[in-house]
């Protein structure tokens, strides 16, 4: 196997592979923005430069492949300070009015209400605390003391009922037209033309609703606050928030989803990375079909009918009408005068329980679900 | 399933029938697509051009129905033009003479003809059908709600079986479930005919093991009734009592108006689901269950995957879990049950009971889920079945299969063939997508699609109401004229309760199986003529 050094590492290598899945092999860390696994990397960000010994410029690891002898710095003074630079710039980019904190005090308070006018932004960004770029800004140490933020001119579109595309916050990254075009493919957003386009020559990954199909993909992915869901906004910060790991409820592909819970309320859904069989993939049913749980229609007692109506009862007499009845008509008629149908959406132990009570307390195989629909 | 979704981004040719991936599976369709963009060849056979027909190598609109005569001219190319696998059919299969018997009745121009494709295509998509090893064929709904979907499906199976795709990786046999457990529910014995992990109810031995599991003297040794038998039992008389657990029957049964008649006929009907709904209405107890999300458990997905299901909440009310709800009917029958908890059902009782769920425990699907058949503790699962041609029953069984046209077929008065299925944004009646925001808005009706063509012919435009009549109702509903379904078909849902197409859906059956015929009825489309009177003048 071929070697390289990495941060005066010797570490072996298979050809075809990245400097950046040399390093993700071997723990050694690189930051980036825009690479999405399964898709093919862009170096649009430049955030995961590193040092090449011989190579005049820094290089972006995400697509430069991995090459014997190489020496790979990949902290060193010189990446850090053109990484830092590449994050300030993205920063100023935009509204991301959770950094504007940092800024000295002469200009804080005139932008911070310039960019809470703006529509969505009468909260915090609804990636607070759940954001890339955010987090690297900390780690790096970026001040907006000195930069012109641009947070007018971004285009903004909420006029679907689950996302919101509020450009403002948008890096360019590119990650949700992989998502979409590569991942999903839907082909919802077009890809630019010509030479890598960013803000600065107005363009943004707009949506082309005749492909889209909501599936939401492309937010998971957004490095930063410029897509979200609107069922979610202004529901909960992430770090009120609690990820428990379930199965989507809906078709029989069985998608793994994270249900993001505060106070027993689900306030968003996504998709399980690296696991099967969906990594980490939804469609619009899984992501955003949550809700009924919730709903104020849900049958909250047990319920005996009355003439032309239903009146509620306590669990013991409705249960005891029931075995009475049941009782009765097996007495009179047979165990196969009474039938079930079990429920397909439910849990298996729900299923066996029934098919068990048929069996072997009423007696009979009068038993079936929609199996076959 | 025999195979499994991870495979798909790895197949190098799928064959596709019946099956509107994009959206019913959305996130399998993601993997074919991928597929597909690394250089996969995808064959799609379905009378509607829709939407994974745009990733596809080659289209095949064959006709609603004509599936076995279309596979079967298929297979006569495959042996008369010696492209099927020898090897594996000779060692691996059985029944091959007969096989040959019956599709040398079935030459290209037979099928073609049938399926309303041209002969070259047919023997197109034979020869590209040998041309890749192992395919993957996917089908759904399309191929077995037939009045001969089980014919349907050991056609299919065939067919995979001559060009000796079973038993492999990236091969298979892959019906998608529809829906999320529906493969969990027959696993669980919610059949009439098998206990947990399919053991025959007519096998003594079997009912002996359940009789000691269960604690009980004698169970019931034959097979009982299917749910259409029941419904019919219901208006006879010969079942008087009728338990429905979380379906809405009410809509998702064709034709609703019979439907309805069967439920009112019922002398004693219990229902048990987290909402009201047309079917609780006919009730004579109701009782509120616990939803998703306020119970922990298993649901089992296509590929036999056994996957946990979290609680984050308490149901509301007095809602209680579905389990706990039937322990305390077995109670007041004198059986005390044991099990207290979903968890205890599945780890003391279900994979005890049923061998290929045997070393799937709680603690080992914490993470990801494991695919049955699963021995034992140590086993990890499987991921394809058939493996190295190891039938369950031994040899793989050729079973030849005569096509027969649906039970209702066009004709002057009902010119149009009604095909029926679901569409993205919602999930059958809607109880649960109909209540979860934003939803709605992506969908808020149901529409009736027609061609272009016959749009044309009844003088009606896009999003104008039209009505559909059948033989046993007649709804009105906007037509979405679009190009994706062909001349002579309407196709619709059956999601809202108002222009729903089991209003006109046929009450026919599977004579084995009792799957409905969902996909095939006669309709007549018309123009809905405003009322008479003068005409406003309107630019
Ligand atoms: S929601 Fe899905 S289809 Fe629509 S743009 Fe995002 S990734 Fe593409
Ligand atoms: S919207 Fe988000 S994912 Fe898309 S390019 Fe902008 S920052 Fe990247
Ligand atoms: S997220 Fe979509 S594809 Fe996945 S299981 Fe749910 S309904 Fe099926």
């Amino acid at each position: 196997m071929p070697e390289l050094e990495i941060n005066n590492r010797v570490v072996s290598f298979k050809k075809g592979q990245t400097i950046l899945e040399v390093a993700e092999k071997n723990g050694i860390n690189i930051p980036t923005l825009c690479y999405l696994a399964g898709a093919a990397p862009t170096g649009r960000c430049r955030i995961c430069l590193v040092q090449v010994e011989g190579s005049d410029r820094l290089l972006t690891a995400c697509d430069t492949p991995a090459g014997e002898g190489m020496k790979i710095l990949t902290d060193s003074p010189t990446v850090r300070n053109a990484r830092k630079t590449n994050i300030e710039m993205l920063i100023a980019s935009g509204a991301h009015n959770c950094l504007i904190m940092d800024q000295s005090s002469k200009n804080w308070t005139e932008n911070q209400s310039k960019i809470m006018g703006q529509p969505w932004h009468n909260i915090m960004c609804p990636s607070y605390g759940d954001c890339r770029l955010q987090d690297l800004a900390i780690e790096y140490g970026v001040r907006a003391d000195d930069l012109e933020l641009n947070y007018e001119g971004h285009p903004l579109d909420d006029a679907t009922p689950m996302i919101v595309r509020d450009f403002s916050r948008c890096i360019g990254c590119g990650r949700c037209i992989q998502a979409c075009n590569e991942i999903q493919v839907n082909r919802a957003i077009p890809e630019p033309y010509g030479p890598r386009k960013d803000h600065s020559q107005g363009w943004y990954p707009l949506v082309d609703y005749d492909y889209c199909t909501h599936c939401g993909q492309c937010v998971q992915v957004c490095p930063t606050g410029a897509l979200f869901e609107k069922k979610a906004f202004g529901k909960a910060a992430a770090n009120e928030i609690k990820k428990v790991r379930t199965t989507c409820p809906y078709c029989g592909v069985g998608c793994q989803l994270w249900l993001h819970v505060k106070d027993n309320k689900i306030i968003r859904v996504s998709g399980v990375e690296n696991a099967e069989p969906n990594h980490g993939r939804l469609c619009v049913k899984g992501r955003f079909g949550y809700d009924f749980i919730h709903s104020g229609e849900r049958l909250t007692s047990p319920l005996i009918r009355e003439k032309d109506g239903f009146r509620e009862a306590s669990w013991d007499e409705a249960l005891d009408l029931v075995a009475n009845r049941f009782k009765d008509i097996i007495k009179k008629h047979g165990p196969d005068a009474v039938a079930g149908v079990s429920c397909a959406r439910s849990i298996n132990e729900d299923s066996y329980q029934m098919q068990k009570l048929f069996r072997s307390v009423f007696g009979t195989n009068n038993i079936d679900h929609c199996a076959r629909t | 399933m025999t195979n499994s979704f991870s495979e798909f981004a790895k197949a190098k040719m799928f064959f596709v029938i019946g099956s509107n991936m994009t959206e019913a599976h959305p996130v399998a369709a993601t993997f074919v697509k991928n597929a597909v963009m690394k250089g996969a060849e995808l064959i799609v056979a379905d009378p509607r051009r829709h939407a994974l027909v745009d990733h596809a190598s080659l289209y095949v609109p064959i006709k609603v129905g004509s599936d076995i005569a279309f596979i079967n001219s298929l297979m006569h190319v495959l042996i008369t033009e010696d492209l099927y696998d020898k090897k594996f059919t000779n060692s691996c299969c059985v029944g091959f003479d007969e096989l040959k018997a019956k599709v040398m009745e079935y030459p290209p121009e037979r099928g073609a003809e049938i399926a309303g494709i041209s002969v070259d295509l047919l023997k197109e998509t034979a020869r590209r059908l040998a041309s890749v090893k192992p395919a993957m064929l996917c089908y759904t709904l399309g191929i077995t709600e037939h009045s001969c979907g089980k014919n349907n499906v050991m056609s299919v199976a065939n067919l995979q079986m001559l060009l000796g795709n079973m038993g492999v990786e990236c091969g298979g046999v892959n019906p998608l479930r529809g829906q999320n457990n529906v493969q969990g529910a027959c696993d669980m014995g919610a059949l009439p005919n098998v206990f947990p992990g399919y053991q025959k109810v007519v096998d003594p031995a079997s009912r002996a093991k359940f009789e000691k599991a269960w604690g009980v003297k004698k169970l019931p040794d034959k097979n009982g009734l299917m749910i259409p038998h029941m419904m019919e039992g219901l208006v006879d008389g010969s079942v008087k009592a009728f338990y429905i657990f979380g379906e809405n029957l009410a809509n998702t049964e064709p034709d609703i108006r019979h439907v309805e008649h069967c439920l009112e006929s019922a002398e004693f009907l219990v229902c048990q689901d987290i909402f009201p709904n047309e079917t609780t209405r006919f009730a004579h107890v109701i009782f509120p269950s616990a939803a998703w999300c306020e119970d922990d458990g298993t649901f089992t997905n296509s590929e036999r995957r056994v996957n946990r299901v979290r609680k984050i909440v308490e149901p509301p009310g007095q809602a209680k879990p579905n389990w706990w709800i039937m322990k305390q009917i077995a109670k007041r029958f004198g059986h005390d049950w044991k099990s207290d908890s979903a968890k205890e059902i599945w780890d003391d009782e279900v994979s005890v009971l049923a061998p290929s769920l045997s070393g799937i425990k709680y603690y080992r699907i914490e993470n990801d889920g494991l695919q049955w058949p699963c021995p034992n503790t140590e086993h990890g699962g499987t991921c394809f079945l058939h493996q190295d041609g190891q039938f369950s029953c031994g040899l793989g069984q050729f079973m030849p299969v005569d096509w027969t046209p649906p039970r209702e077929v066009p004709d002057a008065e009902y010119p149009m063939v009604l095909s029926t299925g679901r569409r993205l944004y919602h999930y059958h009646t809607r109880t649960q997508t109909g209540r979860s925001g934003g939803l709605n808005d992506l969908l808020g009706e149901e529409t009736a699609d027609i061609s272009p063509i016959d749009a044309e012919s009844i003088g009606v435009n896009h999003n104008e109401k039209i009505r559909v009549i059948s033989r046993r109702g007649s709804v009105e509903v906007k037509a979405n004229v679009t190009p994706r379904v062909p001349k002579g078909m309407v196709w619709m849902a059956f999601h809202f309760r108002e222009g729903n197409a089991n209003w006109l859906t046929n009450p026919v059956y599977d004579p084995e199986t009792l799957t409905a015929e969902y996909k095939a009825c006669s309709v007549r489309i018309e123009k809905i003529f405003k009322k008479k009177g003068r005409i406003p003048f309107s630019f």
